[in-house]
């Protein structure tokens, strides 16, 4: 067994900023994460990180542009703590190092970015995530922080009080992937989830492939909340074959958009009359969509984005990485074709419910980055807002599990006996097959320690169970029943028949998870045991996202119901919220927070 | 917008989506090897064939092997898009990204390595422990002369330097080049081609300030850092982020003498 008073579960930005701060603070810390910590997928983010640096920028105007962006879903203390502590932690960042894009007198460089009301995103180059967390690894190599590299977290170890709010969390159970023993690892301060996004819930994704949700799937398991999961973001220019990114700067250097009958839509078809292909990523996705089902997409599914006017000097000096991503990976040289594109899942909104200091409602149990919902995004994240959120609530969840004391938090956490119900007929029972909890039977009763031992054991008998197993199905083929229901009905468009399909799909996937069997017989570095335990936090995270849809009859940010096309503030101004009890998933509401210390938010119209 | 430009409508029209070969396959040759699988425990070759579609890169002609034929073929990949630099293998002979490889642009059969000079873990998995170490020998981190100007004011870097490291630092840690250098495979004490890059990345960023500039090129010249270097360029030749690698070490060399003709 491993012991150490912060445990870091994910390597990427989130989790190496967690670390750096838990360090500092005095806590010995250690990161566990399933891929050696460069192979992140930070590092493929491109954009920028957005922060009110100069004179002219103020924190409340970068808080005003999240909070209208976010569709006024997002909640204001959470909005008011990112922006005030975003031009701290960009600057610390240079200080250590990275290499950002710089003006002419030396200065770190900053650009206008979709939905900002000032040109506030550091950059550097188109590579940006691939240099920040570099500048994180080294930090980390500085500090002589340990690193278990290779290390799958599978389950946490927590109590099993009733209540989810009376929880604690004591440590982790891993699989070394090198040997295929499940090891413990065991938190005296806390367990930090830094395990990024969920695109594997979809088959077309801008997401790497260790993009399973895990933490997400970990932590509702043990009790905790996940909060707008329905809200996710989808991005209108991604490679057909493979859901590579082709970055929002070939639109706005004045690439242009086609369908098959040779129109460019957005304009001819009246999708956006004035913005054209500079229109809001979700508007740009439906308008391709609606092309490609009315018949005026290509082949299996595409549009085309056309930059060869713009000149291969042009082309070369601001985009030099878009040619490359389009030639290595579909195979098309955009300097003598138009590339192929549709829409693909990019990001989720929603995760772990946390307060504005990353705590769950377990005690010990913390979560950020993407992998949380501290309430920042909302229902739509704007480019450039990812990245310093890594930093401000990596770092805050990274002092707070190392010790430091609290203010009390404006934002609520938890199971809420009070909070606001509504009793609703699902069309298929959910969540039944595979019902069991991760909580650690009579965990009450034992010591941290002999928990751990419990939740190891447990882990133990799963795996043994999946190697033993005479089961005929395999993980493939459930993943991909979920993935295919799941763009088929909870992607860009969403309308109630499509929602319940899906739930139906995800319920049949969930009972023929139960009969899947790993084949491969080895422990050495077994992907495949490795991809069917990941598989089952797909489906429950896919089953989240669906409800969530479902419940919400309104159009809001990235979420678009066909037969409900407006915004419902009156109603609707509500963080949805869905909770783990045996087997049992409970839906139910929190009003949205537009009060923060400072500020005091009036929903208006998104008009850009 | 530059509307001066005459449209180009060619592949605008629908028509043009013909896979580029369609229903043909296309044969693999992998490596195997399982430490604790009878079958296995003797590294060899097996055969698949998969079916190629437009675009198919050789990382994607692996998952349809696995994910179609069989589970238990293991190899790292993560992000698909030639960033993480998990899937560096030994493709037709040279170290290359297996995402960023069209396999259209390979001869066949296509013969699959895991990385030389590495411990095979298995099939196309190796131990990159070593590979590692290398990397954290050359003190890979920002490390500067003075403190910073302020909590909220940066270094200034001027334009031109940055220019000058901005190569090094797109390394991804992939390690083909160490891998494809034959002296870093023969002297395990040789830095490589990688760490070093990764040394001149911070020995050439004028924010760390002479004193430390100064070290960072002793640590770089010493016995088994840039001498050990025979100007081969293979790394330079394998590197998928297209780092000038030979010309950085060739540059360290270069100031290591001006620096010690000093004493003389």
């Amino acid at each position: 067994m491993y012991e150490h008073d912060v445990l870091v579960i994910g390597g990427g930005g989130a989790g190496l900023r967690a670390a750096i701060a838990a360090q500092e603070a005095g806590a010995d810390v250690a990161i566990v994460s399933k891929l050696h910590p460069v192979r992140s997928h930070t590092g493929a983010a491109e954009g920028g990180i957005n922060a009110a640096l100069q004179a002219g920028d103020s924190w409340e105007a970068h808080a005003t542009d999240t909070m209208k962006g976010a569709d006024y879903l997002a909640d204001a203390p959470a909005v008011e703590t990112f922006a005030r502590r975003a031009p701290k932690e960009v600057m610390q960042l240079e200080h250590w190092g990275m290499p950002f894009s710089r003006d002419e007198d030396g200065t770190v460089s900053q650009r206008p970015f979709g939905g900002l009301s000032f040109p506030r995103t550091t950059y550097a180059g188109a590579e940006t995530g691939h240099h920040l967390l570099h500048t994180l690894y080294e930090q980390v190599i500085k500090r002589g922080i340990t690193v278990y590299e290779e290390y799958f977290v599978t389950r946490l170890a927590v109590t099993d009080e009733p209540d989810p709010n009376e929880r604690t969390c004591h440590g982790v159970t891993a699989l070394d992937l090198k040997t295929g023993a499940v090891e413990g690892f065991k938190a005296t301060g806390g367990v930090i989830l830094a395990t990024g996004g969920l695109g594997q819930v979809y088959d077309h994704t801008t997401n790497a492939v260790a993009n399973t949700g895990d933490g997400m799937a970990m932590a509702y398991r043990v009790g905790v909340p996940l909060e707008d999961m329905e809200m996710i973001q989808f991005h209108p220019t991604t490679l057909p074959s493979t859901g590579v990114l082709i970055t929002e700067g070939v639109r706005g250097e004045g690439g242009r958009l086609f369908n098959s009958e040779g129109e460019r839509f957005m304009f001819e078809r009246g999708y956006a009359a004035d913005e054209g292909e500079l229109a809001s990523r979700d508007v740009v996705s439906r308008a391709e969509l609606t092309e490609i089902q009315e018949g005026r997409g290509f082949g299996d599914g595409h549009v085309k984005l056309d930059m060869r006017h713009l000149g291969e000097e042009r082309i070369m000096d601001r985009l030099e990485n878009i040619v490359g991503l389009a030639r290595h990976f579909e195979g098309v040289d955009p300097l003598e074709e138009p590339m192929p594109v549709k829409p693909g899942q990019h990001y989720a909104m929603g995760g772990i419910e946390t307060d504005e200091y990353g705590s769950t409602c377990i005690e010990g149990l913390y979560a950020a980055g993407e992998a949380a919902c501290v309430s920042l995004h909302g229902a739509n994240r704007l480019g450039g807002n990812a990245l310093p959120e890594l930093f401000v609530f990596g770092a805050e969840a990274g002092r707070h599990a190392a010790g430091v004391a609290l203010d009390p938090p404006a934002i609520g956490v938890g199971p809420d006996p009070d909070a606001d119900r509504e009793d609703r007929e699902w069309p298929t029972d959910l969540g039944t097959a595979g019902a069991e909890t991760d909580v650690v039977p009579d965990g009450r009763d034992l010591e941290p320690g002999e928990l751990l031992g419990e939740a190891v054991a447990a882990e133990r008998e799963r795996v043994e169970e999946l190697l033993e197993g005479d089961g005929d199905r395999s993980h493939v083929e459930v993943r991909e029943q979920v993935q295919e229901t799941m763009t088929a009905h909870v992607n860009v468009f969403r309308e109630a028949e499509g929602l319940e399909t899906a739930l139906e799909d995800i319920s049949a996937a969930r009972e023929a998870y139960e009969d899947v069997t790993v084949t491969d017989p080895s422990r050495t570095f077994n992907t495949d045991l490795q991809q069917t335990i990941e598989t089952r936090n797909v489906i429950d995270l896919a089953e989240v996202i669906t409800m969530g849809a479902l419940a919400r009859p309104e159009s809001r940010g990235a979420h678009w119901r066909a037969e409900h096309q407006t915004r419902r503030d009156e109603e609707w101004l509500r963080h949805t919220l869905v909770n783990w009890r045996d087997g049992d998933p409970e839906l139910f509401y929190r009003p949205a927070i537009l009060e923060s210390e400072s500020v005091t938010y009036e929903p208006e119209e998104r008009s850009y | 917008m530059a509307e001066s430009v005459d449209p180009d409508t060619s592949g605008l029209q629908g028509g043009d989506t013909q896979p580029k070969s369609e229903g043909e396959t296309v044969e693999l040759q992998i490596f195997r090897y399982d430490p604790e699988i009878e079958s296995k425990t003797e590294a060899h070759f097996e055969g698949f064939r998969v079916q190629t579609h437009e675009g198919m890169t050789v990382l994607d002609a692996l998952i349809e092997a696995r994910d179609e034929q069989d589970p238990s073929l293991t190899f790292r990949h993560s992000c698909r898009q030639g960033v993480c630099g998990s899937d560096a293998l030994f493709i037709n002979g040279r170290q290359r990204l297996g995402c960023k490889t069209q396999i259209d642009e390979l001869s066949t059969p296509i013969r699959i390595e895991p990385l030389p000079h590495h411990p095979v873990v298995k099939d196309l998995v190796v131990d990159m422990d070593d590979f590692y170490e290398r990397m954290r020998a050359v003190e890979p981190y920002f490390d500067p002369d003075d403190p910073p100007p302020g909590e909220l004011e940066e270094r200034k870097q001027t334009r031109e330097n940055r220019e000058a490291v901005k190569l090094s630092t797109r390394c991804i840690w992939c390690g083909a080049c160490t891998s494809s250098c034959s002296i870093a495979a023969d002297e395990d004490v040789y830095l490589g081609p990688a760490a070093i890059n990764k040394g001149y990345r911070f020995y050439a960023d004028e924010r760390e300030g002479e004193d430390r500039k100064a070290k960072r090129l002793e640590l770089l010249t010493e016995t088994d850092g840039v001498w050990r270097c025979q100007t081969q360029f293979s790394c330079t030749t394998v590197c998928p982020q297209e780092i000038p690698l030979t010309e950085h070490i060739q540059q360290l060399k270069r100031d290591a003498t001006k620096a010690d003709l000093k004493f003389w």
